[in-house]
Formats: C-alpha cells, structure tokens, sequence
C-alpha cells in the first residue's frame, strides 16, 4: 500500500458498493413470490456435473420435455409451469445448499430430485422442514422417503431390485456362488448389498466373498478381485455406479476372471459400455426401461426424445432410464398439483399420496402407504456393446 | 500362495504409478525445498491434454488470433523489459526464448496430432513415406507416440509458465508463502479444470485402445497374470530412474542442479545460474508426471480433473517415506505404499475402508524410528 490512498480507505471504496449492491439484489427477490408470478416454479436438483453427470443431464432433459409438452397443451391450474435446475456437481452438501436457494429465493413450490439416493437424503430433510413437497425421479434406496410425509419417489426400491436380480440369477441363469463388491460410502450401494445378501440367502444360493472399495476415490479393484477369484464365483455383483462398473470389469477381464458381473440401475449409462468396453459383454443389470421395451408409450417417449436431443455428432441421443424417470416424475407432480387444485405444500403432498395407476411413460405408477412407486422392472444385457431388453417383471 | 503372489503383483503395479509420480515430487523438493503440491495436478492435466489429444479434439491449428496474441504479447514484453525497465536485450531474450522454443514446437505438435488420427487427411506424399519408412509393426505405436509427446510437450511448458508466475516472485520470501502458493495452483487447475470451458467435472473415458494389446495379459505363470500395462509402467518407472540418476549425476546441469541443491546462494556466486536451473527442474518434473498421467490414464481409462488429488497426495507420501530428496528412496516408497495398501485390502476384513490409515501408520512410524524417511539424510547426492 504505497499508493497516496490508507488502507482502510480503499477497503471501503470497495466494500461499500459491495454490500448495496448485495442487500439491493436480496430485497428485489424477495418481492417476487408464488402467488403472484404468472407461472408455478418447479425446482429440480441435479447432477449436472460431477462423477454421475450423465445421471442429472438425462433426468434433466426428460424433465424439460415433460415441461414444454404440458406447457402446450395448457399448464396446470391455467398457469405455465417453470423448471429451475440447478446443479449440486454430484456432491452431497452441495445438493443440500442448492435445495436451500431453490426454497428461498426462488420459492418453488415443489422439488423434484436426485437421482442417487445419497444426495436425495441429503437435501430431503431441508424440503421436509420446509414443507416443500419433494419427488424423486430415480433414487431407489428406502431410507429416502422415511426422512418424512413430504418425501416422494417415482421408482421402485433397492429391496424390489436386488430380489429381481437374485431370482434372475439363480432361476434363468442357473448360478448359486455369487461374490459381492460394493461402494462402502455410498447409501446406496450399500443398502442394494445388504437386500442382495439376503434374497440370494433366502432362495438358497450362497454369498462366497463380499468385499468393499471407496466410491469417487478407488481406480485399482485388483486386490479385492485378485481375492474374488480365489473364492471362484459363478458372478460378480457390484452394487455401485457406472463410474467404477466398467473399470471393474476390465480389471477383472485382466486377472482372467470370466464370470458375468451382475448390477443394478447405478449401471444405466453409456459411459459403463465406453470405459468398460469388450469387458462389460455378458454381464446384466436391472434397470427401470429398455428404449427395446415393445410398449406404444414407450415408443412415443423415445421418439419424441430422439427428435429433440442430439448427441455430439448428430445422431439422436437414445433416452437412457434417467430421462424417462425425470420425464414420468415431471409429469406425475404437475398431475398431482392440478389435482391438488392449488400450490400449497399440504395439498400437493395429499395429491401425491393418492396417486392410483398414473399412466407413466415407463409403466403405471401407483404410490403405496410409504410413498414409494409400485412399477414395473426390466432386466437388461449387455451384448456386442450394446444395452439389451431381456425381460420385464411386475411387481 | 498362487493368490499371495497375484497380490504382490497387484501391489507391484499400484506402487509403480506412485513411484513414477513421487519421483518428479523429489526432484522438485531436492531442487527448492518446496513441496509442490501442484504436481499431482499437473499429472492430471498430462492426462486431460492425452485425452484431447488421442481423441482428435485438438484443433487442427491455433486461431490467428490466439498466434497474434501470443506473438504480440512476447515483443511487448520484449520491449517493455528493454526499454521501460532498463534490462539489457541479452538478459530479454534469454527470457523469452524458452516460451517462443514452446510456441514454435507447437506449431507441428497440434497439426500433426490432428492429422495423424485423421491419416486421411494428410498429403499423399506424407502417407506414403509413412507406409514405406516404419516397418508395420510400428506404425501402430506411432499415434500413442505422439500424444505421450504432445502431452510431455504441454505439461513442461505449463511447469515452466508456474514457475515462472508463481513461485518464482516469492522465491527469496519466506518459504511457507510458496507453500501455500503451491496449494493455491493446485486448487486452481482442479477447480479450473471442472469448468464446463476448460475439461468439465465429468469423467471421460480414456482410449487406451490405442496402445496395441493395452490390456492383453503379457505372461501367465502358475496362473499369475502379469498385464502388459504393468510391465510398461514398471519399465517406465525405472528407465525414468536411471535417465534421471544420469542427468543429476553425469551432465553439467546436473552438476549445476546438485550445486543450488546443496547452497543456493553460494552456487550463485559461483557462477550458476539459477533461474535456469530451477527452470529446468520444473520443465523436467512437469514432463515425468505427464507421463505418470499418460500412463495412469492407460491404466485407469477414465479421466477427470480430481484424478491427481489422491494418486499426488499417495505420491507425496512415498516420497517422503523414502527420505524426500532422494529419487531411488521415492521409488522404493511408492512400491512399500503400493503393496501394503493392496495386502491390507486383500487380507484385512473391510480392507478397503482403511487401507490409507495402516499406509499412513507405518509411515509415521518409520519416520518416528528414521526422521528423514527410508533412505534420507546420509546420502550425499542429494537431487
């Protein structure tokens, strides 16, 4: 500071302007609310960015095209319904502090988010708090919904899944020795373990390793599949996301381990066939729709999709799960506010409660006694790089 | 046994991707004293530039006006530094030449990435004399080549432009302010990095395919499987080793590097310049951890800009474990590292949770018994 100007001096040029400018910005918000802006703000929580990315862009795109086809055919309660997204970078505080700003600064009247349950449980309980009802699309770990009566989920959960897969597994695969290898920091990859564990238990199959890494940390698996071999497994299931799924495999593939790895809906993204490669053919996951799925609503979602979204080279971007759980969940809230007949957080939570066979893109939704989704489920094949249909099971 | 053995193997190939990053960490701190925490960023970044550069994403040249800025910007310093603040053109020059040497490389560099994975594109003389002059059985290794050196290219020159800007200004103040400068870049290229403009938060997936056989195992013996993957990184790993012994103990920047090791401020006065050395040491640590990036990337094929957080901070360890300074020391760290996390893995119940705590224990109980680490202290040659 040898500028003619005292330090304390210039600290209050700068600051001054500063601080009106930022009280100027919070009160000019503050006018604005529900009630009287001419549409209904709809906040949605995503993964933008981040290491499940894929997971918040396609949930976000399905929410966009739910949006504009409701937007044209009139709004709901004779208002145009508006989506506010906003990244969390596929961190859990973050999710927590973007559910904030969503409530109180711009006052949404319902919230819809996350895709993994980690992130749902950790923003739910400001939602809750706040009285703003909240549905999400795709997180499937039961602990979401008990944080509270205004927590909803437009899927089915983590039990339903990992009992689909071990019937899969032992009835038409004909397997018995399964080895397990789970995200021990993730609320999801966890909890989908443990309901493995017990429905392969309970159908008579036998669990010969289970072993644990480090979710967003770990790339080396090499130890815990150097000691998966050892045990000799008829399978390999990992309970977590893509991001590790594909290195998983190919590790495996290196050691000389053939057996198919088996997963859950954690897998659904283009990425598991790009990282994973040749190493990810044979193995198969559950997941909550196949674009294959011989179904006319089907069809209309993903062409309507395709016809909108372009991948970088132009070809159109196939809808993977994601998008059509944000694009049903879309559409199942506003149904529940027209329903509602106001904006009111009560009312649009009693809405969403007496959900009865919603007709969803991806199969009708029906909301049971703990607010969770009664849907169908698929199970899908990786072959020749290529995600395939192989069956679809009623809950 | 057969499983220990796959084991150790396994530990092997951790502790050599350690080793390769922890050496270019010793160098540094042998050189200044200074834990440049940006290293294990800098890795990243080799393996972002590996990345775009195998993927054809490189641009086929730059923008003019990126050419005009970058020309521009040289001259004027050029003329400020003569005439404004009085330095001789000699001391200018000497300044600018290594950026201009950069600027000039390149040139070639990103024309010929972009060709090469595009062979089609290129003149006809060209792919025939490329057909006729490498026998077939390299003419697969010659794309991975020239990425690995678009990428060593990149990262030395960004070593350099840190040193130069970061730590250079606050070389005589006291250390602990290049310390938390070093933290400072490390936080800039990891955040910077996940900037949508520059590489994006989301992991990609790394082409390792274009190495011929990446992932094919190399041998099988009593059913252990050593992959190609590991042997090249080991053989990396320890060629680096030797290259580096070689330049430090055989050249006279070497000679010039253990001087301003051992008294910086007598070295000066004995004629070294030390701008240049520091420089150089930079230049030379910012290439070994692109190519710890390259081949952790071969490795691992999926790439983000948090990749380097816990491979540098591993790296780091094992170089202090080693006794920090020492190259070989590095080495013999990252594979100790390497093995003990992947044995408490494999024969701990919930190994994986903490395999980073035993590491860390044994760590600090080697340095309560050996303060400066395995092999510190009583060696003399000193990096």
């Amino acid at each position: 500071m040898h500028m003619g100007v005292k330090p304390l001096r210039s600290v209050c040029l700068f600051i001054v302007p500063v601080v009106v400018v930022a009280l100027l910005a919070t009160f000019g918000c503050n006018k604005q609310d529900a009630t009287t802006s001419a549409d209904i703000p709809i906040g949605h929580f995503a993964s933008l960015t981040g290491d499940t990315a894929t997971f918040g862009v396609s949930a976000n795109e399905g929410i966009l095209l739910a949006q504009d086809e409701i937007n044209a055919k009139g709004g709901v309660l004779g208002k145009k319904v508006r989506v506010i997204t906003q990244d969390d970078r596929s961190q859990p505080d973050e999710a927590k502090t973007v559910v904030n700003k969503l409530i109180t600064q711009d006052h949404v009247v319902a919230l819809l988010g996350e895709i993994a349950s980690s992130r749902s449980i950790a923003a739910a309980p400001v939602a809750q708090d706040a009285q703003v009802p909240m549905l999400s699309p795709g997180s499937t770990n039961p602990k979401v919904t008990q944080i509270g009566d205004y927590i909803f989920r437009a899927c089915f959960i983590d039990p339903f899944q990992a009992k689909v897969m071990a019937e899969f597994a032992m009835d038409n695969l004909k397997l018995k020795r399964f080895a397990i290898l789970y995200p021990a920091n993730s609320d999801y990859g966890v909890g989908f373990k443990d309901y493995f564990k017990q429905a392969v238990t309970k159908a008579g199959g036998e669990i010969v390793a289970e072993l644990g890494y480090t979710e967003k940390s770990d790339v080396d698996f090499r130890g815990q599949l150097t000691k998966i071999k050892a045990a000799n497994p008829d399978a390999i299931f990992v309970s977590g996301y893509y991001t590790e799924a594909g290195l998983i495999a190919e590790q495996a593939r290196e050691l000389g381990i053939t057996v198919p790895l088996l997963g859950g809906d954690g897998w659904d993204s283009d990425q598991t066939l790009k990282i994973g490669k040749d190493a990810v053919n044979g193995c198969y996951f559950t997941n909550h729709y196949s674009p294959d799925q011989d179904s006319p609503q089907v069809k209309a979602f993903v062409a309507a999709y395709e016809q909108r979204y372009k991948n970088q080279d132009g070809t159109p971007k196939v809808p993977d799960a994601m998008a059509i759980l944000g694009y049903d969940a879309m559409r199942l809230l506003c149904d529940a506010v027209q329903r509602a007949g106001s904006t009111d957080g009560p009312k649009i939570r009693d809405a969403l409660a007496a959900t009865k066979d919603f007709p969803g893109a991806a199969g009708a939704i029906t909301i049971d006694k703990d607010r969770n989704a009664q849907k169908p489920i698929v199970v899908i094949k990786i072959e020749d790089g290529k995600f395939k249909f192989v069956t679809s099971i009623n809950p | 046994m057969q499983e220990f053995l796959q084991q150790l193997i396994n530990g092997l190939s951790v502790g050599s991707i350690y080793a390769l990053i922890a050496v270019g960490y010793t160098m540094v701190y042998g050189v200044l004293q200074l834990i440049n925490f940006a290293h294990g960023d800098v890795f990243m970044v080799g393996a972002m530039v590996a990345l775009y550069a195998a993927t054809g994403r490189v641009p086929p040249s730059m923008p003019w006006w990126l050419h005009g800025l970058i020309v521009g910007g040289l001259g004027a310093w050029f003329l400020i530094a003569w005439l404004v603040a009085g330095r001789s053109p000699q001391r200018c020059l000497r300044t600018i030449l290594p950026l201009a040497a950069m600027y000039l490389l390149s040139v070639p560099l990103l024309w010929g990435v972009y060709r090469l994975w595009r062979p089609s594109s290129l003149p006809a003389w060209m792919q025939s004399s490329f057909t006729m002059l490498t026998p077939a059985f390299l003419r697969p290794w010659v794309p991975p080549l020239f990425v690995l050196l678009v990428s060593l290219a990149a990262c030395g020159a960004l070593g350099f432009i840190i040193e130069r800007l970061a730590y250079r200004p606050l070389r005589n103040r006291p250390r602990i302010n290049s310390l938390i400068t070093a933290i400072g870049i490390s936080l800039l290229l990891e955040y910077g990095g996940q900037n949508p403009l520059v590489f994006g938060a989301t992991p990609q997936a790394f082409p390792a395919e274009m190495v011929p056989g990446i992932h094919e195992s190399l041998f099988k013996v009593y059913g252990i499987t050593v992959s190609r993957v590991d042997a090249m990184v080991l053989a990396t790993t320890l060629l680096l080793m030797l290259v580096l012994s070689w330049i430090v103990l055989k050249t006279r920047t070497g000679l010039a590097l253990r001087a301003v090791s051992f008294r910086f401020d007598t070295a000066s006065l004995m004629g070294v310049d030390v701008d240049r050395v520091i420089g150089f040491t930079f230049v030379l640590g910012s290439t070994l951890a692109a190519a710890a990036g390259f081949l952790y990337a071969e490795k691992y094929p999926e790439v983000q800009p948090l990749m380097g957080l816990f491979p540098g901070i591993k790296a780091f360890v094992a170089a202090v474990f080693g006794g920090i300074g020492n190259i070989a020391g590095a080495v013999v760290g990252a594979l100790v590292l390497g093995m003990v996390e992947v044995l408490v893995v494999g024969y701990l119940p919930n190994g994986s949770q903490y395999k980073e705590a035993v590491a860390f224990v044994i760590l600090i109980a080697i340095l309560l018994v050996k303060p400066s680490g395995l092999f510190g202290k009583h060696v003399i040659e000193k990096v």
